[in-house]
Order: structure tokens, then C-alpha cells, then sequence
């Protein structure tokens, strides 16, 4: 098989069902949050969620008009030949994907304020690497929106205050956001490490679906905790009031130097889009979060 | 809470019978107004220059539209909501000189904008953030588009709309103002969720 010419195609697509149609977790997840809901304003605003997504479904439209900005998840197999062609069909896919799909063009050089109109510059779209064994190929790719960005927190904690420290902070910055990151929204919070590990795997954790609990109990049982005192603030969809403010809290971590806690609370929109695929060695593809008809 | 389906021109006294958690579809024209519109239009309103267009009674959506040329004609493609709060500093005065009876938004707006919606008698509609393809779908045809020079997102974009929303009044012209209710609710619950976390005592 041509690698260069599969990874592309098959990242064009990954693109074009990210930004037009979520994941069944969410999804459902959405239904739920409408069916529960008890304020009026909070009904109306998932009700005009589950019509909009419906609609970007059905017509094939970018369900926002934030399609993001491109961040893709690779994991690589050891013994794939050419994975020096992986970057370059990245890039040429999101360059594709945006005239195509269409994909709004949200990549602008910070300095001269100059939009590169294709979605691609200096280290962007990022692309997150892992090499494990095998001869198949792992694409996922995250569209991610700017709302919910803006409010994305970083906080180097006490190691004394421990847990207790880490549950005010995540409180604290689910309050603050309020209505800004379009909720309900997902949260990944990730702890230890350092400041940049932190916020990388609390990032990371927006992609498991919001279906499977932490395969850690203790963890599974402080995502709960999480996401049941956040949702008693009452800022509810979209900042109207309600129960509903977060879907769902995804934890991880890594262990922390003794003098240091670093937390940090990722945020993602109602509009959670992400896409996965595996390549196999023989070219086959399967699709991993969405049913390719 | 009430639904109210309306049709531009909106009248005063159309918009003092709504109150905050009513739902808004409006029908008829609405224009796309971002910050440098605003800021145009009260310069020429200054200079005494008149706007391309009448908008007394109509609504101004904060909007950037993703909008295509298909032939001859003007497409919108994605037209979603923006955040409102960038607007404060413009919408008293804009409501005052041009009588706009109806802000579409995302996010609420002040206190300088809820006294002049009660001064002037306007409202505040909120729209669902994102939910592009559902506004696009009740916009019928882009009637016209002024001050182009401004680039896409910032232009005007006249637009004929087919029961625009669902819209929640969350600014009513009674001072009523429901994104700061849940904020000042929000803080309160805020200290009750750390009691019950005991991380206060």
C-alpha cells in the first residue's frame, strides 16, 4: 500500500465525521443531560443542541462554525515502514480537509496576526506521539474548539492540600468559565507530573469515551465525586442555570516530584468531536468512533 | 414562560410584554453586527451620516457567518452565535440612537446594556453557542450585505429569517437579567458545594 496516500485519505475523513457528527457516547450523553434537565431555559438550549446535531448529520455541515483548531493522537507501530511520510500526509489532510470538508480556517500567526487559511502553520495541527509494537497504525484526531480553550486552568497546588487542594481548584474553574466554554461541557483533569505534563494528559483524557469509567476504582469514584459537585453550581447549558453544566470528568495522572502538585482542568463544548481510526498493515481500515456507511 | 413568534419591524411595546425565560422566533430581517460594525455605525450616527439601513425594530445578531458565493448569490453556510460581552461597551449607545429592539447573542451581556434595554426598551435573546447548522437553516436568503470592507465576519449581513431560534430572553426590558441571576447564584452555591466537600468549614 501507498502509507502516505492511506494515512491522508483516511485523516480526510477522520475530519470530515469529526466536525459533522459526535460520537455515540456523547451523543447519548447529550439525550440524557436533556432528558434530566429540570430548567426550562437549560431544556430549550440541549433541545436546540440535539436538532443542531441532527441537522449537521444529516446535510454532512460542520456542526459549529468553530471547527478548531487540529490536534491528532498517533500511535504508531514499531515496525511500520515509513513513518517519516506520517507528518507531511497530516498536514496535506488537514490542508484538504479544510477546502473540503469546509473547515473553518483557524490558524493565525500570533505575531503578524496573519491567517495561513489552511488550517496548518508553526506546529499546528500537533501531532501527540506513541510508538508501541505492532505494524498498524492509530489515527485520532481532535478538533479543538477556541470557547472552551480560553478557559482550559493550570494550577501548581500544595502537595498539603493534596485532593482536597485539587477538588477546590477544579470547582474554582468550572465557576469562573460559567457560560463561556458552550456547556454542558467535558472536563479532563489531570494531576502530577509537571505543569505541561499535566495539562497534556488532562487534555488527553477528553478522548475516552465518556461510557467507560476509569479503569482505576479510586479514580472512577473521585470523577463521580467531580462531576456531582460541579454540576450542583448551577450554571447549566450554555450558562442559563440548570443541573447540567458537565457531561462527564475524565481524571489521569503521573506521579509528582515531592514538592510540586500540578493540576490542570482541559474543556471541551457540548460539541466534543473527536475520530478514530486503525490502518492496518495490509491497508484495511477500520473506524473506531463513528459507522462509515 | 411564554413563546412569542414575531415579525419584524418589533415594536416597543412587543418587547415590554416579554420577560426573562420567554422564547423568542423571530421572523423577517435581522442584521449581523460585530464589533467593528458597531463601532462604524455609531461614528457615522456621530458625524451624522446615515446607515445603509433603517434598523429601528429590527434585531442585531453578534454573528461572524461563514458565507459562500454560489453564482451570483450570497450563501450562508455556518452562522452561529458569537460572545456578546465584547459588544457592552458599544450596545447601550447602539440601542439608544438606532432603536434595535432585539440582541441575538451567546454569553449575555451587562449592566450598562440591561439599563439601556430598560431605558430604550429592548431584549436580549440567547442562542444556543455552536449551534451554527440550526441558525443557518432559518435564514431564507442574505438579503444584502453593507460594509463589506470590514472582511466577512465583520460585516453586515442583512438576512431574511423563518422563525429565527429558539431564542431565550435572558435581558428583558424590566431590568431582569438572567446570565447575572445564575452567576450570583452560581457563587452561592459555590460556598455550599466547598461545606458539603468540608473544604471549608
Amino acid at each position: 500500500m501507498n502509507l502516505k496516500k492511506t494515512i491522508e485519505d483516511v485523516t480526510v475523513n477522520l475530519l470530515r465525521l469529526a466536525v459533522t457528527e459526535l460520537p455515540k457516547d456523547v451523543k447519548e450523553a447529550l439525550k440524557q443531560a436533556y432528558h434530566h434537565e429540570t430548567s426550562q431555559a437549560g431544556k430549550t438550549q440541549l433541545q436546540a443542541i440535539l436538532d443542531n446535531i441532527e441537522l449537521a448529520e444529516k446535510t454532512s455541515t460542520p456542526m459549529c462554525q468553530d471547527t478548531g483548531t487540529i490536534i491528532f493522537y498517533i500511535t504508531a507501530g514499531a515496525d511500520v515502514k515509513g513513518l517519516d511520510k506520517v507528518e507531511k500526509a497530516l498536514y496535506d489532510a488537514t490542508r484538504r480537509a479544510t477546502t473540503e470538508v469546509p473547515l473553518r480556517p483557524n490558524a493565525v500567526d500570533p505575531f503578524n496576526r496573519k491567517n495561513t487559511g489552511d488550517n496548518t502553520g508553526r506546529n499546528i495541527p500537533y501531532i501527540n506521539w506513541e510508538i508501541k509494537p505492532g505494524n498498524g497504525i492509530e489515527i485520532t484526531v481532535l478538533p479543538k474548539g477556541g470557547g472552551s480553550e480560553n478557559v482550559c486552568a493550570m494550577g501548581m497546588l500544595s502537595p498539603g492540600e493534596g485532593i482536597r487542594g485539587l477538588k477546590k481548584f477544579v470547582i474554582d474553574t468550572v465557576v469562573k468559565a460559567g457560560s463561556k466554554p458552550c456547556p454542558p461541557n467535558i472536563l479532563g483533569v489531570a494531576v502530577g507530573g509537571g505543569a505541561d505534563i499535566a495539562m497534556k494528559l488532562a487534555k488527553k483524557a477528553l478522548l475516552r469515551p465518556l461510557d467507560k469509567p476509569n479503569v482505576n476504582p479510586e479514580l472512577a469514584k473521585l470523577e463521580e465525586d467531580l462531576l456531582e459537585a460541579v454540576n450542583q453550581t448551577g450554571i447549566g447549558p450554555m450558562g442559563l442555570g440548570g443541573k447540567i453544566t458537565v457531561l462527564g470528568v475524565n481524571l489521569d495522572y503521573a506521579v509528582r516530584h515531592p514538592a510540586s502538585f500540578p493540576a490542570a482542568v482541559a474543556f471541551n463544548c457540548w460539541a466534543a468531536r473527536r475520530a478514530s481510526a486503525r490502518i492496518n498493515s495490509d491497508g484495511s481500515t477500520e473506524y473506531l468512533t463513528h459507522e462509515v456507511r | 414562560m411564554t413563546t412569542f413568534r414575531l415579525v419584524t419591524p418589533i415594536s416597543e411595546e412587543q418587547v415590554r410584554k416579554m420577560n426573562v425565560n420567554d422564547i423568542l422566533y423571530i421572523t423577517g430581517t435581522i442584521v449581523t453586527a460585530r464589533d467593528q460594525a458597531h463601532k462604524r455605525a455609531l461614528q457615522f450616527h456621530e458625524e451624522g451620516k446615515s446607515l445603509p439601513l433603517n434598523l429601528e425594530g429590527l434585531a442585531v445578531f453578534h454573528c461572524g457567518p461563514i458565507v459562500k458565493k454560489e453564482r451570483e448569490e450570497w450563501k450562508i453556510v455556518a452562522a452561529g452565535p458569537t460572545t456578546s460581552t465584547r459588544m457592552d461597551i458599544f450596545e447601550d449607545q447602539f440601542i439608544k440612537n438606532f432603536k434595535t429592539r432585539v440582541i441575538i447573542g451567546k454569553g449575555g451581556m451587562g449592566k450598562r446594556t440591561t439599563e439601556a434595554m430598560q431605558k430604550y426598551g429592548a431584549i436580549y435573546g440567547a442562542f444556543t453557542g455552536g449551534a451554527a447548522v440550526l441558525a443557518a437553516r432559518a435564514i431564507t436568503r442574505v438579503k444584502k450585505v453593507e460594509w463589506f470592507d470590514l472582511g466577512m465576519p465583520e460585516a453586515l449581513w442583512i438576512l431574511g429569517v423563518k422563525e429565527f431560534g429558539p431564542l431565550t430572553v435572558a435581558i428583558d426590558s424590566h431590568g431582569n437579567n438572567l446570565f447575572e441571576d445564575v452567576r450570583s447564584k452560581t457563587e452561592e452555591n459555590q460556598k455550599l458545594i466547598y461545606k458539603k466537600l468540608g473544604l471549608i468549614k
